[in-house]
Formats: C-alpha cells, structure tokens, sequence
C-alpha cells in the first residue's frame, strides 16, 4: 500500500476502512438493509471471528433494529451494513425488513388497522 | 441453536428485548430545525431516544484506496430514534429525520418503507417546515402536519396555516405538544387512520 499516512491509532474514516476491508455501502440500496431492519443472530459467534461481528451477534440474540445496533455499537450505518451483510452472507444471522404499508400494490389494511389498535393501548 | 460462549452481558442500558417473531414498521418525523421532532421522538418512545448515524463522504461508490483518505471530507448525520411495542410480534420505529433537508437525498432509501410522516411545524417560523412538506410531496410519502404548540405561539388557524404552505387540503392539519405523550401518540393515530383514508380513496373505482 502506498501513500499510506502513519498514523498511530487510526480514528475517523480510516478506521472504519479497516474495520470493512475497504468496502463501502453508502446506500441503503447497496445492501438492503434499513435503518429499521431487525436482525436476528442464527448462531453463536465462530471462535476467532472478528470483534465486530462477534458483537452484533451478542446484541441480536433478541431481535434488534440496525439502527439500535448502530448506537449501541457506535457505528455509522453504511459501515455497519457492510458488517451485517458478512454475517448475512454467512447465515450467522436473519434480517427482517421493515412491513411496508402497501403489499402487492394495494395498502395492507389489516397491518394499518394492527398499528391502530397498537397505538391506541398506549 | 448454540448459544455455548453467548451469554458476555450486552450493554447495561440496553431496552427490554423484542420477542423472538417480531417484526418492525417505521414512521418518520420530519420537519424544520427546531420544530420538536426529537422532542416528538423522545415523548412517545418506550425506550430512551437513541441516536444513529450515517457517514457520508463526497465519494459515492467504494472507497478503493486509502491514499486522500485524510483529505476528504465527511459529513456525519444522525437519526434520533425511539421505539414502540404496538403488541408483542409488532414494534414501530419512530426516526426523527435530519434537520438539513439537503441530506435526506444522500442517505437514500430513508423514507422507503415508511408507512408515513408526521411534518412537524413551529407556527412561528412556518417557513422552516416548507422544505419538509415538500419532500414528503414528492416522495410521495403520505403525511399529517402537526402544529406544535410552543408555549409563546399565538394559535394559529389551521385553515391560515394550509394556505400560508400551500398544503394539500386533502392532508390533515392538528395541533399538538410534542413534549407530551398522549398528544404525540395521537398525532400518530392520525396519522396511521389518514393513510387507511388515502387507501381507501386510491381504491375506489373512478
């Protein structure tokens, strides 16, 4: 690698570059993944696995949304994307995507109406 | 399922856990700086109102080298959030949207999947929530405005309010206090009943 600053503990962007291998998912697209996405752990972590990943299956055991993990785990969503989706990619765990409000086009009004009721306990 | 090697605590903080089966829907607060939106986020939520963010640097694909690492520049912008048990498999997401208007386009896929707004709007600065309507206009997000009630506000007619913003007037408009529970819940419940409404209307043979 050349042209490489040394720097003793790297901080900032370039931490997060070596926490991805480089990659980057700037867009929700690029991964799927939303803020909202629950993720579920589906194993334990594998010994020697990386601290990251080992940490995001710790949280999930219980459901948890990728914006929780993001604060708890003090990662910028596009990088913990990248780091999700390894996981993803291995079956370490299961992402749940938000329910949208429509399905197949039309609204889905039994969801609607199950929000309602939600909200309405409160 | 193995969970030998599992059990190191999580954080002490941390909100009680979701059921096994849960699944999530998510509702966005958006409006002008200073309008409450984390005011809103933070009264409803069943737990403390958390924070996330996103990087975003002037490149938009991988970064593929570190050389200029250092050099570029980034912008960090959060999403304050807070989360409610509607029963035990369904949990709503309530995110407060940035501020800065300019950056929603650059976290794409903010507002996908939402099944729809709140605009919050401070009457004494209407202008601060134009940009907000407007993007909910054309991302087609369905939305109620909702008219916090600052304890020096004069209130303000609703009917003024549609006009001076050119709202829709198909789009409902209620006041609130964004700092209570109650009102903030029932600005959602509103707002969830507009968007049976607007389905109901889309529906409707012409």
């Amino acid at each position: 690698m050349t042209g490489r600053k040394p720097g003793p503990v790297p901080s900032g962007l370039e931490r997060y570059y070596i926490l991805t291998d480089g990659r980057s998912a700037p867009t929700v697209e690029a991964t799927g993944l939303d803020v909202a996405t629950l993720i579920v752990a589906r194993s334990a972590p594998e010994p020697g696995s990386r601290p990251e990943h080992e940490a995001i299956l710790r949280n999930c055991r219980d459901p948890l949304s990728v914006a929780e993990l993001g604060a708890y785990l003090e990662l910028p969503f596009n990088v913990l994307s990248v780091l999700v989706a390894d996981l993803l990619n291995a079956g370490g765990v299961e992402a749940r995507d938000p329910i949208a409000g429509t399905r197949d086009g039309a609204p889905d009004l039994a969801l609607l109406e199950e929000v309602l009721s939600g909200l309405q306990r409160l | 399922m193995d969970f030998n090697g599992f059990d190191r605590p999580a954080f002490p903080q941390r909100a009680g856990a979701l059921h096994a089966g849960s699944r999530s829907v998510k509702v966005m607060v958006a409006g002008g700086f200073g309008t409450g939106k984390t005011t809103m986020v933070g009264s409803v939520s069943d737990i403390v109102p958390l924070t996330t963010e996103e990087t975003l640097t002037q490149a938009t694909v991988g970064v593929d080298d570190l050389v200029g690492v250092a050099d570029k520049k980034s912008t960090t912008v959060s999403l304050d959030f807070g989360r409610i048990s509607l029963n035990e498999q369904l949990v709503l997401y309530l995110f407060g949207t940035p501020g800065q208007e300019r950056f929603w386009f650059l976290w794409n896929g903010l507002f996908k999947g939402a099944l729809g707004a709140v605009v919050l709007v401070d009457t004494r600065r209407l202008q601060s929530s134009f940009r907000a309507i407007e993007e909910m206009e054309r991302l087609n997000v369905p939305f109620v405005i909702a008219l916090n009630m600052f304890p020096d506000a004069r209130s303000y007619p609703a009917e003024e309010v549609r006009e001076a913003l050119a709202i829709d007037p198909h789009t409902p408009i209620l006041t609130c206090d964004a700092r209570d529970r109650a009102s903030s819940r029932d600005v959602l419940i509103a707002l969830i009943r507009h968007i049976k409404e607007r389905s109901a209307a889309a529906l409707e043979p012409r």
